[in-house]
């Protein structure tokens, strides 16, 4: 990308998040979320269990209706659109296109008894492509992209190891080139090894297709290596917003500090 | 150009009794282009802490921080993180990297973060590897194996993959042999010879002597403790 | 006889089957839902076909039943007798002299005309079905023309045996606009579902129904390096000696010997009554 495209794009944020609420009945989902997040900047959300990280995620990748406030989208061809209105169709069509969602546990993001070859194929069948050969060829270099060899590309994910599994399911996701990706927890119940290099993939592509991110984890050394800025949850209400190394190593808030301080150095 | 301006900080530990303790009061202090400002005074007199918040890595009390036309004791986090990019490196004593990226990669990720072709980025990587006296055959490799030199080594040569018009050197000297010392020192003299405007800490009071043009001592800056 | 109402089912529900049939020819391939009638056969055994012959049937209708294009067996047999039963209709073993044909499994060889039905039994009307499993997101997805999975099944096939192996049930999409289950036909008879008699699918055990207008615009989906092809086994009818015909393979002995017949056994009939033999035929006796 040339520099004057880079800063062109850069004078509006992508995505414009402004007063989002839910609620479960009388208990708080998600409470009075505000944000802007800029192209190119990866957010993490923290927070511990039930603190409404994954309800906020929810609300704003459109699988769940929040009770109030705005998500604006920065569309391709209409500019910032509130996807609370959008219909169903768009809205779909979004998370089929800019759109993507790491789920936590790969197998709610693949489909199990389809081979890797056929659900990296999927976005792209889903757009429209209708060429065997030419989806099979993208297919290929993605599970490449994603270090998975070529001739796994007729296997099942079931026949896949869970750090291979995330792999396909990143690569599932990226192949129709999305400008955001919505990701819940996308290292969790993998070993420590193969968290690391996941880490590095997602790192290196975020940073060679200028994607978005907003990364839910409670984990705070993967948001440390991934996250630029930090957003702080607990009891559904935002409690601290930063840069993320100021967040972790200057935390301002009590709840921050005993969550950094919580944590076993190594 | 870096200037600071009457900066104060202190930290509230609220969960421990909401303690609040100052630890910088009145900072100030100017680096201008070409020039290398050394902070000094005794352990635990705030010199990290002034070098942490020039960064934006601690939050300030009050105060300005200039660094080039951002003011950083103010500026949004998205603003810090291009001037990061762009404008202000950082060599901390410490190496803090994603386990498995190859050491020339590590060295070369402030360079493609830029949008320099990787090609490039490697190639610039690799002289500053050479320069430091990595070899080669480590370079495939991580440097979280590396001895406490070799990565403080890595460390720098990241460092000075770009040419940042302000750097903050922490340590840079410490923990090196006598000839890798002098190619750090070298460095720095090239970027103060292309205009750089340096804030560094040095205990290797030779090496402070040769690079820096001032001295500022922080205990001026550290507020009466223990009211 | 008149221990039933006229083809067996209550006037109320024949009116209901109907408005279902209604909507269905003015939605083609859409999948109504209507409310399924327990039938005297079990499931499987064309209960949704039964109810849609039951409810376009009038008495001066000729009636024809096929399972897999043979009039002669036992589920063809007993259907037929269950609607002379019933309704008492004429029937026949003649595609051309019927005015509501019922199948399972296959397209008569004769061209159909306009004024004939052809009624099919369906087991699952939903092609999505096996790649996804909620009824709730399948729904959804014919809602909004969301069709990339029904690709990924044909991308499956091609990937794992080198070409769209799906030689039965191939998905279709009706007019630009609804991808539909053609029923457990051979892709072969996929060309004729542009025909000019009416179609009506009706599904029991899933209570669904779904139609075809004459010359509704049907395509078989495929890719464009890997384009829909109509196959067939590689042969000649042994009986009658047709080439252009679906045949079956029947085993002969155990010593491996076979023969290939035409599956629309009224097709065979008339050619072999024309003069027509084939490589093990013998002349038909008139």
């Amino acid at each position: 990308m040339k520099d004057t495209e880079r800063a062109a794009i850069a004078q509006r944020p992508l995505l414009r998040v402004e007063g989002v609420s839910r609620r479960y009945g009388a208990r708080i989902g998600c409470a009075e979320v505000s944000f802007d997040l800029w192209p190119g900047e990866v957010m993490g959300i923290v927070g511990e269990s039930g603190s409404g990280k994954t309800t906020l995620l929810n609300c704003l990748a459109g699988q769940l209706a929040p009770d109030a406030g705005r998500v604006m989208f920065d569309t391709r061809d209409r500019g910032m659109v509130d996807t609370l209105d959008m219909s169903e169709a768009e809205r779909r069509m979004l998370g089929r296109t800019d759109w993507a969602f790491v789920h936590q546990h790969a197998q709610d993001g693949l489909r199990m008894n389809v081979s890797a070859g056929g659900n990296v194929g999927e976005r792209l069948m889903a757009v429209g492509a209708r060429h065997y050969g030419n989806i099979r060829e993208q297919a290929i270099d993605w599970l490449d992209r994603v270090e998975i060899a070529e001739d796994r590309v007729d296997d099942r994910p079931s026949a896949f190891s869970g750090g291979m599994r995330q792999r396909l399911q990143i690569a599932r996701n990226l192949v129709t080139g999305p400008r955001l990706v919505f990701m819940d927890e996308p290292t969790g119940g993998l070993d420590v090894s193969v968290q690391a290099r996941l880490l590095d993939l997602l790192r290196g592509l975020v940073r060679e297709m200028g994607l978005s991110a907003i990364i839910v984890t409670h984990d705070l050394a993967v948001v440390r290596l991934l996250a630029d800025r930090l957003m702080v949850m607990k009891s559904g209400h935002v409690v601290e917003t930063g840069l993320t190394d100021q967040v972790l190593d200057d935390p301002q808030h009590a709840y921050t500090q005993l969550l950094v301080s919580s944590v076993l150095q190594v | 150009m870096i200037s600071v301006e009457n900066v104060s900080k202190t930290f509230t530990l609220h969960n421990q009794g909401s303690v609040v303790i100052p630890v910088v009061e009145g900072a100030s202090l100017v680096a201008r282009p070409g020039e290398c400002v050394a902070l000094v005074g005794a352990s635990g007199s705030g010199k990290s802490t002034l070098m942490r918040m020039i960064y934006g890595n601690y939050l300030a009390a009050s105060g300005r921080i200039m660094v080039g036309d951002v003011d950083v004791a103010l500026a949004a986090p998205r603003e810090i993180l291009t001037l990061r990019r762009e404008g202000l490196g950082y060599v901390s004593q410490f190496l803090r990297v994603v386990p498995r990226v190859p050491t020339l990669d590590v060295v070369a990720e402030p360079l493609l973060a830029l949008g320099v072709a990787r090609d490039a980025a490697r190639e610039r990587a690799a002289v500053l590897l050479r320069r430091l006296n990595i070899p080669e055959r480590l370079w495939r490799l991580s440097p979280t194996t590396f001895s406490g030199g070799e990565q403080q080594r890595v460390n720098i040569a990241r460092g000075f993959a770009h040419d940042y018009p302000a750097l903050l050197l922490d340590e840079p000297t410490a923990s090196l042999d006598a000839v890798n010392r002098e190619e750090v020192l070298c460095l720095i003299e090239e970027a103060k010879a292309r205009g750089a405007a340096i804030i560094g800490i040095f205990h290797d009071v030779e090496a402070r002597d040769r690079v820096c043009d001032q001295l500022v001592d922080v205990t001026g800056f550290t507020p009466a403790r223990g009211i | 006889m008149s221990a039933y109402n006229f083809a067996y089912l209550d006037e109320q529900t024949k009116r209901m089957i109907r408005r279902a049939l209604l909507k269905g020819m003015a939605i083609p391939g859409y999948q109504v839902p209507f409310a399924s009638r327990e039938m005297p056969m079990p499931y499987g055994w064309g209960t949704g076909g039964v109810q849609v012959s039951a409810a376009v049937m009038v008495p001066e209708d000729c009636f024809k039943v096929i399972d897999q294009g043979a009039d002669d067996t036992t589920n063809a047999v007993s259907i037929r007798r269950f609607f002379q039963a019933t309704a008492g209709v004429a029937v026949t073993e003649k595609t051309a002299e019927a005015s509501v044909i019922q199948t399972r499994h296959r397209i008569p060889e004769r061209d159909l005309r306009q004024g004939q039905i052809l009624v099919y039994q369906v087991p699952i009307p939903e092609p999505l079905r096996f790649l996804e499993p909620s009824e709730v997101e399948t729904r959804k997805m014919h809602a909004l023309e969301e069709y990339g999975l029904m690709h990924v099944k044909l991308y499956e096939d091609i990937a794992r045996h080198g070409d769209i192996s799906t030689s039965y049930a191939y998905p279709v999409k009706v007019e630009g606009r609804y991808v539909m289950d053609p029923s457990p036909i051979p892709k072969f008879d996929n060309p004729k579902l542009g025909m000019a008699a009416i179609q009506l699918f009706g599904a029991g055990r899933e209570q669904r129904i779904y139609a075809l207008p004459p010359h509704t615009d049907v395509v078989s989906l495929d890719f464009e390096d890997y384009p829909f092809q109509a196959g067939k086994a590689d042969h000649d009818c042994d009986l009658c000696g047709a080439g252009s015909s679906y045949l079956d393979e029947v085993i002969t002995d155990d010593a491996g010997g076979r023969m290939f017949v035409c599956s629309d056994t009224d097709f065979c009939r008339e050619r072999r009554e024309a003069g027509h033999v084939g490589a093990l035929g013998v002349e038909a006796v008139a």
